[in-house]
């Protein structure tokens, strides 16, 4: 039984996603005399924190075989919601922080539910729930931004706790959750069976639909606390926040080595493709490049990453 | 057997080809000749080395040393058109559904037939018809593949070879998912491709049909060729100690244990079309053989029996209750276990390990607080892979990348882990090796004195006839005969399976 107990926190194939990750690292250290300093350290992890937050919900999502397009919409209604009830000396704050987390679950439920339900193609459903959710958002917030919120609200986003930014302690915080939920339960065996093979999941007497159920409820969830943290980062609940907001995630997931057919992936992985996407921002930024010029170089990775992985299982 | 003479040129001479993959010897100069017009069998356990030989010989994979010579001329390059010239029928078939058999077979090769633009389906659907017809095929080109039976689609592959003009064809598990009477036809194909000067080497468990159709057999054994020869001078004993390396004196277990108390019973169970009233009782420490043709409701049957779908009527009753099993969830409580015919589509993960796999249907047992207990995972992983004799690198090894029979093992394990007290295994050796089958066997034999009720689905007559204490056989969906084994013989068992 050799071997059984030793840890592995990549998958095979994700080394190169932390290789590429330090040779960007390194480069962009000489590059740009400023990368490494601390306080560009912390507005990078600042930045990464809200992409994070979804790239792991949409990671246990397209695992277990499924794909989630509504994360933006959720991010927009979470916001708002939040917003709503997060004016100065009204609600405690656990109102608004509850609030925004229903809202969140409550569109991952629907998700799940209609899936399950009626067998329709998760990217139909959720391409539904992505239109309806942004205007759940400007029905809630009648099409205006929700401004002037309170200051402990605000502290969510922008506020620091031993000089660290409260967005980089949520998103470790997160991370070890979503890391050990992923690793460590039975839900989470169950979300890599289930995308591995449904069929034989149902058949191995795993209940499926309450498998997806969960995974869209987790996956609300934390893009809820993602529009939480944006809202209060920008101190507006914007009914128009996270447009495209779940292109950038799935592109995480997926420079993570997260497969879209299913069964295989990592949150050590989408944590680095997060990371990726933010460092390369950040460089670019420093390095003086358009954002136009940004957005060629991002989707070249993308694919880059993708390409990557595939030849380093050729040549397994 | 004359076209063997000493003077005819082989087509293919396979010479000193030897594989490693990560330092282990896949192949081990391995020899092997075709003639034209000749069934070269080759024969081997999982793992022995066969399909490697074979990527090797279409150009797949490349040799380490050793060289492979085409018509009497050594082919360095494996793309220097010899892929053309031999062709190999997949077991999983290679077709585009969608589109018609006559639009399959010259797919990719459309603009030999036509200007640079516009498609001319009728000079191909008449091409087609040409090819079809060569191989005495009745099937019309623009039926759509989706449309057409699995041995239909086998035949198109072999058509789409014939007229890619291929001289070696390759059959890799031909009759796995076909009937006999398909078997017949595939057979008659063979012959006349025989009578074209096509060489076929042809791979399969089925020993009766090696012996039917194969004039020489070559035996790999652990990447050796251990044998090469006549058909004729090989008997099934003889062929199967060749493939594992000793004799197998006595391959069902001869043992008869007590009956005991009455497990499960069913009366009139019906899920039209597939089956109507079937009656039986099963009892702990009893094998019942279910035995029928493809399509005659078996699989239908297993699938009411496990959850998997709801009855239209009559009873299932488990240790005397009546039981509504509305998913596998509840048929797994009850203490249904199930190990599906289709072991890739409703068996195991792939890509998850095997020790995953192996406690995947049992995995509340394991539960430690909100978290998998893995040290009790690791136990029970630890005890499978000892008494299953499961091969495997290492328990974090992909149960995707095992060979058949090692995927059965750990499908059994896992059913197993869930303490089932009546065991449905639906076709367990199917496309399992020789040694493999052999330790299925002996493994039913100790589900049986240890209590367990079991339902043994199989298309094999021997297998049913040497495992069964009772046999039951459907035929179109209805229960036709339920006989004792003392009553049953091959004979008996297919007279009221063509009913």
């Amino acid at each position: 039984m050799e071997n059984i107990r030793h840890y592995k926190p990549f998958q095979t194939g994700q080394y190169g996603i932390f290789l590429a990750f330090m040779i960007v690292c390194v480069v962009l250290s000489i590059l740009t005399p400023g990368f490494l300093s601390g306080s560009n350290l912390l507005i990078i992890g600042t930045q990464v924190s809200i992409n994070a937050l979804l790239a792991f919900g949409v990671t246990f999502v397209i695992i277990s075989g499924g794909i989630d397009l509504s994360l933006g919409s959720m991010v927009a209604v979470a916001g708002v919601a939040s917003a709503m009830f997060a004016h100065p000396d009204t609600y405690p704050l656990v109102v608004p922080l509850g609030m925004g987390l229903l809202a969140g679950l409550a569109i991952g439920l629907l998700n799940g539910w209609v899936i399950t339900k009626t067998k329709v193609a998760p990217f139909i459903v959720t391409l539904g729930t992505m239109t309806i959710g942004r205007g759940l958002a400007l029905i809630l917030s009648k099409g205006r931004p929700v401004s002037n919120l309170s200051d402990s609200f605000n502290f969510i986003g922008g506020g620091t706790v031993w000089g660290i930014p409260f967005p980089i302690l949520t998103l470790i915080i997160t991370f070890l959750i979503c890391h050990f939920i992923l690793n460590k339960t039975i839900l989470g065996r169950y979300i890599y069976a289930v995308g591995g093979n449904e069929e034989a999941a149902h058949a191995s007497g795993i209940d499926v639909g309450k498998v997806k159920l969960k995974v869209y409820a987790l996956c609300g969830l934390l893009c809820a606390l993602g529009g939480i943290l944006l809202t209060s980062r920008v101190t507006t609940g914007q009914p128009n926040a996270g447009a495209g907001f779940e292109l950038d995630a799935i592109a995480a997931a997926i420079i993570g080595g997260t497969s879209t057919s299913g069964g295989t992936g990592t949150m050590v992985g989408t944590l680095m493709g997060a990371m990726l996407i933010g460092v390369i921002g950040n460089g670019l930024d420093l390095l003086n490049v358009t954002s136009y010029y940004q957005l060629v170089v991002m989707g070249t990775i993308i694919i880059g990453a993708v390409v990557l992985d595939g030849l380093g299982k050729k040549n397994r | 057997m004359n076209h063997i003479g000493a003077m005819t040129e082989p087509i293919v001479r396979i010479n000193q080809i030897t594989k490693s993959f990560y330092g282990t010897k896949v192949l081990d100069q391995v020899d092997l000749e075709l003639y034209p017009g000749e069934v070269l069998a080759l024969m081997g356990e999982n793992g022995a080395g066969k399909s490697t030989l074979m990527k090797i010989l279409i150009g797949l994979l490349k040799a380490d040393s050793g060289s492979i010579s085409f018509l009497g001329k050594e082919v360095h390059s494996q793309k220097s058109g010899l892929e053309k010239t031999i062709a190999m029928i997949h077991q999983e078939m290679l077709v585009v559904p969608e589109l018609t058999v006559a639009q399959n077979i010259f797919l990719g090769r459309e603009r030999s037939f036509s200007g640079k633009f516009w498609l001319k389906d009728r000079v191909i659907n008449q091409k087609a018809q040409g090819v079809l017809a060569q191989l005495g095929l009745r099937l019309l080109p623009t039926t759509k593949l989706k449309d057409l039976a699995v041995a239909e689609v086998q035949m198109v592959e072999i058509a789409k070879a014939i007229s890619l003009e291929a001289r070696v064809i390759i059959m890799d598990e031909p009759t796995s998912a076909i009937s006999d009477k398909e078997v017949a036809a595939l057979f008659a194909i063979i012959e006349a491709l025989k009578r074209q000067g096509v060489a076929i080497i042809y791979i399969s468990h089925k020993m009766d049909e090696i012996f039917r159709i194969a004039d020489r057999i070559a035996v790999l054994r652990d990447g050796k060729m251990v044998h090469r020869g006549p058909a004729e001078a090989l008997d099934t004993d003889r062929l199967v100690s060749l493939m594992v390396g000793r004799a197998i004196d006595q391959l069902f277990p001869e043992e008869t244990t007590a009956i005991g108390a009455q497990l499960l019973a069913v009366k009139g169970l019906t899920r039209a079309p597939a089956f109507e009233d079937i009656h039986f009782e099963l009892h702990g420490g009893e094998v019942l053989g279910l035995a029928g043709l493809m399509g005659a409701g078996r699989t239908e049957l297993a699938r009411v029996l496990c959850g998997l779908d709801s009855p239209h009527a009559g009873e299932i009753r488990i240790g005397g209750e009546v039981a509504r099993l509305k998913n596998p969830q509840e048929a797994i409580a009850k203490g249904i276990g199930y190990v599906s015919e289709d072991r890739k589509a409703f068996g195991f993960i792939p890509r998850m390990s095997v020790k995953n796999n192996l406690t995947l249907s049992s995995l509340k047992q394991h539960r430690k607080g909100g978290t998998v207990n893995e040290k009790s995972e690791e136990k029970v992983m630890a005890e499978n892979l000892l008494h299953l004799h499961i091969k495997a690198s290492s328990g974090r090894q992909p149960v995707g990348e095992l060979s058949g029979g090692n995927q059965q093992k750990v499908v059994l394990g896992r059913v197993l882990n869930t303490q089932p007290h009546i065991v449905i295994l639906d076709e367990p050796t199917r496309g399992v090796d020789v040694g493999a089958k052999f330790e299925i066997y002996k493994l039913i034999h100790e589900l049986k004195k240890s209590g367990k009720a079991i339902l043994l689905i199989s298309s094999e007559l021997p297998e049913i006839l040497g495992m069964s204490d009772r046999i039951l056989v459907l035929a179109k969906g209805k229960q036709t005969a339920l006989m004792s084994r003392a009553e049953a013989s091959e004979e008996r068992i297919m007279q009221h399976a063509v009913l």
